[in-house]
């Protein structure tokens, strides 16, 4: 196979599963949560339970008028967005989905992912402070100070896998996971899922854009398409953050029949997981900015590091 | 955090809540698909105001009564000559009736002072519009809601008989009833008042007596030897 045909498959794929998996799991939000509240949710668009509402959305949002505001800093303004949602499509780049099914295989994957994950917290600030708006700047800056906080216990958990499994390729790691990591490495699940959760901005953690304070927090004054992307920056938060905790705590692609089916076991995780962040949505409440940071610092902080401590240990006795 | 008192296990509100959100999303939700399928209304649902325009008499009650004076009557007299009656009567032809819904709080007031049940609820509710001016129903459009009335519900057996059949068994038990003058009071309010009473065919007595002769001498101001305290005529 030539070297431009195989780029163009890996790149098709990735741009495939970008764009389709945010839209399924943007299509089960609507559904989940208006079940869950004893509603029906969406019905009307594609006539068949209102299963084209995001396509619906995506054109009512192309059509809208893209504004910006006459204090903006422009260019930066308009770049924002692109810049929220581009570390996500590289993240998908490296993550595994069956054994030898990854668009890009890195010898340091967790590495980039971590670090270009990292990006999501200067297009936050882009679009705060380019706005020109108190309550996108208010917004922003607590965006900055909760992703700072929760990078720690994230690349904490994350670490203490990588040295479970002695690599820190993405693939490797899946291929080193045991069941019984299950149990050793729950902790680190736990803080790695919950930090996650605050990186993507999702409620329980979702102050910086808190509508009943902030109006709409960072994404105040975005518009048409822009704001689009910021949603979609969303639901392909959700994705990254459900599939880097299926490859690195939940064994990817292990199961019955791996060897055929492993593709539909990481693909079952990932939605099992993004039911879990979904359900947490509907259930809790916004937490308060103090008592964010509080379990950030005071929990999730020392119980990554004390995996770390029994991660060590365990590797060392065995 | 630093809540007192019995707390039980941590995290144990955390999982209450959880289980909450999933157990509702198993039941069925109970949302109505209002457009696609009728809502379940109870017949006696008010939903707008229908006009009977037959039992109106033009006594503007309702229009007086209303808070947000959305009822617009207009009136006037005609005179209708009965064959034997002394001099022709005068009658209050309706004109126009309009209820201007883009104003009204459906507070029902005018239906329930209406003395002669020309307006009535009925359990309709679509008459949306898209210009507010449309709003304003008049008396023909009133009254094609008539339809939509539900009948009125039937007399409880075990209840006291209505006033009307009341006054009939004692008529057609003679006159001299034991409870006569109680009874005969609005008949005698009507003889009391010549001005407008032509209007109905008023037997002057109490009972007994033909109306035919009522007819004749509509100016019996004296009281009513058996009605002391007679209404002063209105």
């Amino acid at each position: 196979m030539p070297l431009w045909l195989d780029l163009l498959i890996r790149i098709a794929a990735v741009m495939a599963g970008f764009l389709v998996l945010p839209l399924v799991i943007g299509q089960a939000e609507h559904k989940v949560m208006a079940h869950m509240q004893g509603r029906v949710g969406p019905m009307y668009a594609g006539a068949f339970h209102g299963w084209a509402q995001l396509v619906a959305d995506g054109v009512k949002f192309v059509q809208k008028e893209d504004i910006t505001p006459r204090d903006a800093d422009r260019t930066i303004f308009r770049l924002a967005p692109i810049v929220a949602l581009f570390p996500y499509l590289i993240v998908i780049l490296t993550i595994p989905i069956g054994p030898g099914l990854v668009a890009q295989p890195l010898d340091i994957g967790l590495f980039l992912v971590l670090a270009v994950l990292g990006i999501g917290v200067v297009a936050v600030l882009m679009s705060a402070w380019a706005s020109a708006n108190k309550y996108s700047l208010l917004g922003g800056v607590r965006g900055a100070a909760q992703m700072l906080g929760y990078e720690l216990p994230l690349v904490l958990a994350a670490a203490s896998v990588a040295m479970a499994a002695g690599t820190l390729s993405l693939p490797g790691i899946v291929e080193a996971w045991r069941p019984w990591w299950l149990v050793w490495q729950a902790p680190a699940a736990v803080v790695f899922f919950v930090a996650g959760l605050a990186e993507i901005r999702r409620p329980p953690f979702d102050m910086p854009i808190a509508d009943s304070e902030l109006v709409f927090g960072y994404m105040t004054e975005y518009t048409g398409l822009r704001f689009a992307f910021f949603l979609l920056a969303e639901y392909v938060g959700i994705v990254v953050i459900a599939a880097l905790t299926t490859v690195l705590f939940l064994g990817g692609w292990h199961g019955p029949f791996e060897d055929h089916l492993g593709w539909l076991w990481t693909l079952l995780k990932i939605f099992a997981l993004s039911f879990v962040i979904i359900w947490f949505r509907v259930t809790y409440p916004r937490l308060r900015e103090d008592q964010l940071q509080r379990l950030c610092w005071l929990i999730l902080v020392p119980v990554a590091l004390a995996q770390l401590v029994l991660t060590v240990a365990v590797k060392t006795l065995t | 955090m630093s809540d007192e008192g019995d707390r039980i296990a941590p995290g144990k509100g955390l999982l209450d809540g959880l289980a909450v959100t999933l157990k509702t999303m198993t039941r069925r939700s109970t949302t109505q698909q209002y457009p696609d399928v009728e809502p379940d209304l109870p017949p006696r649902s008010r939903g707008v105001i229908a006009l009977l325009e037959e039992n109106c008499t033009v006594c503007m009650l309702c229009a007086r009564e209303c808070p947000d004076w959305c009822i617009y009557i207009d009136s006037h007299k005609e005179e209708v000559v009965v064959p034997g009656a002394a001099r022709a009567r005068q009658r209050n032809v309706l004109e126009k009736f309009d209820i201007d819904y883009s104003l009204c709080m459906y507070c029902g007031i005018c239906i329930e002072v209406c003395p002669f049940d020309a307006l009535h609820w009925t359990p309709e509710f679509e008459y949306a519009e898209t210009d507010v001016l449309s709003l304003l129903h008049d008396k023909d459009r009133l009254g094609e809601w008539m339809r939509t009335v539900p009948p009125p519900p039937a007399h409880d057996v075990l209840g006291e008989p209505s006033k009307e059949e009341a006054t009939a068994a004692r008529k057609a038990a003679g006159p001299g009833a034991a409870t006569a003058a109680k009874t005969a009071r609005p008949s005698a309010v009507r003889a009391t008042t010549p001005t407008t009473a032509p209007r109905a065919v008023p037997p002057s007595r109490a009972t007994g007596t033909a109306p035919q002769r009522s007819v004749q001498e509509p100016r019996s101001t004296e009281p009513d030897p058996e009605n002391p305290n007679p209404e002063p005529g209105r």
